[in-house]
């Protein structure tokens, strides 16, 4: 069972361990600043933390001594010239130029790839680092595709890739997910793309586009690492899985309360069992009747178990981002930390939870430090 | 010499002192001290090498009106502040 959390927050990293029976807060690094994701990098026990500095940019920090001495490495940048797509809500506007607002996700290539990193970004870029975040390269075989400029943003301003998936027996093949512009495969380390989102449906779109694949807003999706072609995807106005590696989309309903939220966490050994984090819906973004539940599927998504033991019964209104809930290499346990800073860890699948802080700064992203 | 100050908020986060340099635009005065402070670019400006969004520059006092190309004409007398803009936070 994992020992150590790291928690990204609007107000620094804080790095939490295990001891006997309790999760204690052991550090806190980048006091006061916004902290938008954290990677723990088993491959060489490196943790990289991205800051994004509300005047000064964004920047990436990285320390392989579990905290105690920081480097600020590179970030992505994005090419002179590279331009966003055009903003769709204004008519004839002109495409303005390219820029890192936020990383948005980082995953470590594969065991064959050492020092490979994966960087999503908004405004939609992704970038490829094969010196552990020292230089970084844009993708340009998915930037350049002529789909890219149908992209849009999905509660930000500019399209992002929040979810990369690195097929655990096969590096070269990548699968990202995109506010808003569906799901990208590639089978060749980035060299070429293939949208695969067929079966996604918007309800935010006109009939006649609910089910065009490079609109879809998944709100994050996850990949079983023990059997690669299971997915899940928790989307915008849905739950969606995949049993045979994104060729089809099936949407399960079986999510309760609400298959409305953001995040999505999959079984390490069990690729039909899955969590969730439900709100009401997308246009009333609080728990259920003030309830914060957890639900949890062990059937693929035709019913589902609504979990509540250790978790507020009234009066919540916490909300839990699409990073801010993970699970560990056991299936066992589980944390999840919301806006309102709440932090809860379940060490028996979400049978029970216990309330680890109450008084966070706002969670943006949830890992555990695994081998 | 044109005198380059920095807001002291930036010392949080990395050396950033006050500088004599040359030049007659905004542009070649940041481009003067980025050759010996590579590092703060990445602070001040943009990936397409604007002045960043939340960012503002005063010269002799007047807000710069070219936030793009930094073009805003300098003497040998100006001071330059770059500073934080509040809409920022």
């Amino acid at each position: 069972m994992s020992s150590q959390v790291q928690i990204a927050t609007r107000k620094g990293l804080f790095q939490l361990e295990r001891n006997s029976d309790s999760w204690k807060i052991r550090r806190h690094d980048f006091p006061g600043e916004n902290v938008s994701m954290v990677l723990h990098d088993s491959r060489d026990n490196t943790t990289y933390a991205a800051l994004n500095h509300g005047h000064f940019g964004v920047k990436l920090h990285r320390s392989s001594d579990a905290g105690q001495n920081w480097e600020e490495c590179a970030v992505p940048v994005y090419p002179e010239g590279a331009k966003k797509a055009p903003d769709p809500f204004t008519e004839n506007a002109e495409p303005k130029p390219a820029s890192l607002s936020e990383i948005w996700s980082l995953e470590p290539g594969g065991i064959d790839q050492p020092n490979r990193l994966w960087c999503g970004t908004i405004p939609g870029g992704l970038f490829r680092s094969d010196d552990r975040g020292s230089s970084w390269q844009l993708v340009d075989s998915l930037w350049d595709l002529p789909e890219r400029l149908k992209w849009f943003g999905g509660g930000k301003d500019d399209p992002g890739i929040h979810s990369i998936c690195v097929h655990p027996q096969n590096s070269r093949n990548i699968a990202v997910a995109i506010s808003c512009g569906g799901v990208w495969v590639t089978e060749d380390d980035g060299t070429s793309w293939t949208c695969k989102a067929d079966g996604l449906r918007a309800e935010y779109m006109p009939p006649d586009l609910a089910h065009d694949p490079n609109i879809q807003d998944a709100h994050r999706m996850v990949q079983s690492p023990t059997q690669p072609d299971h997915f899940w995807i928790q989307h915008h106005n849905g739950v969606f899985k995949t049993t045979d590696g994104a060729q089809s989309w099936q949407e399960v309903t079986g999510i309760q309360p609400s298959v409305f939220g953001f995040a999505v966490a999959v079984h390490p050994q069990r690729p039909e069992t899955a969590w969730f984090v439900p709100g009401v819906k997308d246009e009333c973004r609080i728990p259920v009747e003030g309830r914060f539940v957890i639900a949890r599927t062990t059937d693929g998504g035709v019913t589902s178990e609504v979990l509540s033991n250790g978790l507020p019964g009234e009066h919540s209104y916490d909300i839990v981002y699409r990073h801010a809930l993970d699970i560990d290499e056991t299936g066992d346990c589980l944390a999840v930390g919301s806006t309102t800073g709440n932090f809860w860890i379940t060490e028996d699948g979400g049978d029970s939870w216990q309330t680890v802080s109450t008084s966070l700064p706002p969670i943006y992203c949830v890992r555990f430090v695994k081998s | 010499m044109v005198r380059v100050v920095f807001t002291a908020n930036l010392e949080r986060h990395l050396s950033c002192p006050e500088e004599s340099v040359s030049g007659t635009t905004v542009r070649e005065a940041l481009e003067a001290v980025f050759e010996t402070q590579e590092k703060l670019r990445g602070y001040i400006l943009d990936d397409q090498s604007r002045l960043r969004q939340h960012m503002v520059i005063f010269v002799d006092g007047q807000t710069i009106v070219d936030r793009v190309h930094l073009s805003d004409s300098i003497s040998p007398e100006s001071e330059i502040y770059v500073m934080q803009a509040l809409s920022g936070g």
